[in-house]
């Protein structure tokens, strides 16, 4: 009898794990790689590892080393029957726009940029308004009434972080006084911590004391800079708030992971759609991180503030202007 | 050492097989210590390079790559320089290539557009070399400090010129508008498909017959010319090569001109027969890449040609090893490692042992020893 139980049971799985690997979720992260502490492995910890953990389903991940390999792994892992593959980055377009239409069947997702194509879920996220509210809680937290920001690679989409902050800063303080710095025009502008310390303190010498970092792995050293030097720093795309306890005044999360887990869980719910899916706000796919790390920074008087402008942008009575809407940010 | 009884043969094929072999060998470690059987694993890397028309177009397209790059850096070694900065050239090159294909891709046939645009190619990418071989020259400004700040310049340059003029409006990705399909260089697939030739679909373009003939171009240009002649005379030794007569700041800067307008053939390769449009980061370290290309193959063309290959093998072959095995993707760059450390650094290691065994078994067997072809140095 114990025999053919287990034989049974044995049968049964195997049966669901035959039913399972048709489903065949992936993932092409961008070049900067998995493990970026940042945009990338927003993806990986906060949509590839609790997908895996939740549905038993292991997410395809390839990480090209170059250009060409962008279209080579999606045309591969498209060969090989994935799907849906999410895209990591702006990056992709053209090796998207092109693989997507060679799989028609095939279900591809696009972060950060718009593919139109009727098999493509082209992802995207209003930098802008997160970045504003912590423009408008760093105006909030100076005492020297300077603030800077540090982008990483001097491209559109870091400028779309500077614009929105900077206005939320002048939007809370019309005098405040904006800094602002890029790490390099290089991809490894995102991952140079010891360049992103020098810039923050440059920064500090001239008065800033609320630095808010876009800037991926470059982020680390901004944020080190900050708590030697005794001033808040804000952290990006990740909840970066436990990496400096005490001068981490907040950061600005833009939810890439959970949106790469939706479009994977969309589809093996039947529900996945194409199309363009605006993660704003509102939507949930930006905002502020207020926790147990930065609570003793953000006092209750601001905290009604930040929710007041942050209600305000969702039901539209403020408008945030969009740096990539014409390139650039006057506002 | 005398190495008057050492066949050519035994420098140029055999030590380098066996500084492979052991870079191989110390690979293999890797993978069993990563619990993947090594021999699993070089067959994934083999299959994947050579295994498939796919696999094959894709190790021929990176090996297209490396030989401009090595050969960038090759002549500007025999000129005792060490041109750091293809990166750069070869990006500003691909600012040529996109320009001409912009400007006149659809207006004018292919068969006029492409000699115009290997001309730009070579024109941007040696007017980038030109001012750090004029202060190498004239004001004695290391060309390794110059070469590379130019890379970083370029970089900024050429985001400048994609963020603020070429790029399409209202698109978030840096990247130029896609060129004219007129300009495009044809693929090989689709060469082969017309002659009724099967062949999947990979990048491997018509620039790898143009990367050919320029490898043997470079071998006329520096070793049956005048110019390669003060090349090497300058490389061997300066003060010689000034005693005798020869113009020093004129040969230091033909050289790296030479060396810039190789690296600007790169971008015939990635972007007017691949990408179709200038991107961002097109060149992504195949430029620093090629100066271990230059080094396996001793600076000399047909041994850059043969390190091209390896390390296109490498290149595909270890994505591959991704796919199969999800291994790190920076295992490409561990192998690649091994292969400089072996073949570069530990280059002599071998060669004694090499040689005395060579010495010991001809003594034995052979007849004539020294009455052999010597070994070139």
């Amino acid at each position: 009898m114990k025999p053919l139980f287990k034989a049974i049971a044995a049968a049964s799985i195997t049966l669901t794990a035959g039913y399972v690997a048709a489903f065949q979720p992936a993932v092409v992260y961008d070049t900067a790689g998995k493990f970026d502490k940042s945009f990338n492995e927003a993806v990986f910890r906060n949509g590839v590892e609790p997908f895996n953990a939740d549905k038993g389903v292991v997410v395809r991940e390839f990480e090209p080393q170059n250009e060409e390999q962008r279209t080579q792994s999606l045309r591969r892992l498209a060969q090989q029957g994935a799907s849906p593959i999410v895209a990591v980055g702006f990056n992709f377009s053209s090796s998207v726009e092109q693989v997507a239409a060679q799989f028609p069947n095939t279900q591809f997702a696009i972060i950060d940029s718009v593919v139109d194509l009727p098999n493509v879920q082209s992802i995207i996220f209003a930098e802008h308004e997160g970045s504003f509210l912590v423009g408008a809680l760093a105006a909030m937290a100076t005492e020297s009434n300077v603030i800077s920001f540090v982008g990483g690679m001097d491209i559109p989409l870091i400028r779309k972080f500077a614009c929105g902050y900077e206005q939320g800063a002048k939007y809370v303080n019309s005098d405040v006084r904006y800094i602002q710095n890029m790490t390099g025009s290089t991809p490894s502008a995102f991952n140079d911590p010891a360049r992103g310390s020098e810039l923050a303190n440059s920064q500090i010498t001239q008065g800033s004391d609320v630095i808010f970092a876009a800037a991926g792995g470059t982020g680390i050293g901004v944020y080190q800079a900050a708590a030697d030097a005794g001033v808040y720093a804000i952290g990006v795309d990740s909840n970066q708030n436990y990496l400096q306890p005490g001068t981490m005044l907040s950061s600005m999360v833009k939810r890439v992971g959970v949106a790469a887990y939706q479009t994977w869980e969309e589809s093996l719910n039947g529900e996945w759609e194409g199309g363009i899916k605006v993660l704003d706000l509102a939507a949930g796919g930006v905002d502020w991180a207020l926790d147990e790390f930065n609570e003793d920074l953000v006092s209750a008087e601001m905290q009604s503030r930040m929710a007041e402008i942050r209600q305000a942008i969702i039901d539209g009575e403020i408008q945030v202007h969009d740096y990539s809407s014409n390139n650039s940010c006057d506002y | 050492m005398s190495q008057e009884r050492i066949p050519v043969w035994i420098t140029v094929v055999v030590i380098p097989i066996t500084n492979v072999l052991l870079a191989a060998i110390a690979a293999g470690f890797i993978f069993w210590f990563l619990n993947i059987n090594p021999l699993d694993a070089l067959r994934a890397m083999v299959y994947g390079a050579f295994g498939s028309s796919y696999g094959w177009g894709y190790t021929l397209y990176y090996m297209t790559t490396y030989i401009f790059t090595g050969l960038a850096v090759a002549v500007a070694f025999k000129c005792g320089m060490f041109n750091i900065g293809g990166e750069g050239q070869a990006y500003i090159g691909a600012l040529g290539v996109g320009l001409v294909c912009l400007w006149l891709g659809g207006k004018v046939p292919f068969l006029v557009l492409l000699p115009i645009s290997i001309m730009a190619a070579a024109v941007f990418g040696a007017l980038w070399a030109l001012i750090p071989a004029w202060l190498q020259a004239y004001r004695g400004s290391h060309i390794v400090i110059t070469t590379i700040m130019f890379n970083f310049i370029a970089a900024s340059l050429m985001n400048y010129v994609l963020i603020n003029h070429l790029k399409p409006e209202g698109r978030m990705s840096v990247e130029s508008a896609q060129f004219h399909p007129d300009a495009w260089i044809p693929k090989v697939h689709d060469v082969l498909g017309a002659m009724g030739i099967q062949m999947g679909y990979s990048p491997l373009n018509l620039s790898i017959v143009f990367a050919l003939l320029v490898a043997f171009a470079v071998w006329v240009f520096l070793w049956r010319t005048r110019w390669g002649y003060e090349i090497r005379a300058v490389g061997s030794n300066p003060s010689a090569a000034k005693y005798g007569g020869i113009h020093l700041p004129k040969v230091i800067i033909l050289t790296m001109l030479v060396a810039g307008a190789l690296a600007g053939f790169l971008a015939l390769n990635v972007v007017q027969g691949e990408a179709h449009q200038i991107k961002l980061n097109l060149v992504n370290q195949m430029g620093f890449t090629g100066i271990a290309v230059a080094l396996m193959g001793r600076n000399h063309p047909f041994g850059i040609v043969l390190a091209a290959l390896l390390f296109g093998f490498l290149t595909q072959g270890g994505s591959e090893l991704q796919f199969e095995y999800s291994v790190d993707a920076r295992i490409v760059v561990v192998l690649q490692g091994l292969v400089i450390l072996f073949s570069g650094a530990l280059q002599y290691m071998m060669k004694h042992p090499i040689e005395k065994a060579y010495l010991r078994l001809h003594h034995r067997f052979g007849r004539k020893p020294g009455t052999d072809k010597t070994a070139e140095a």
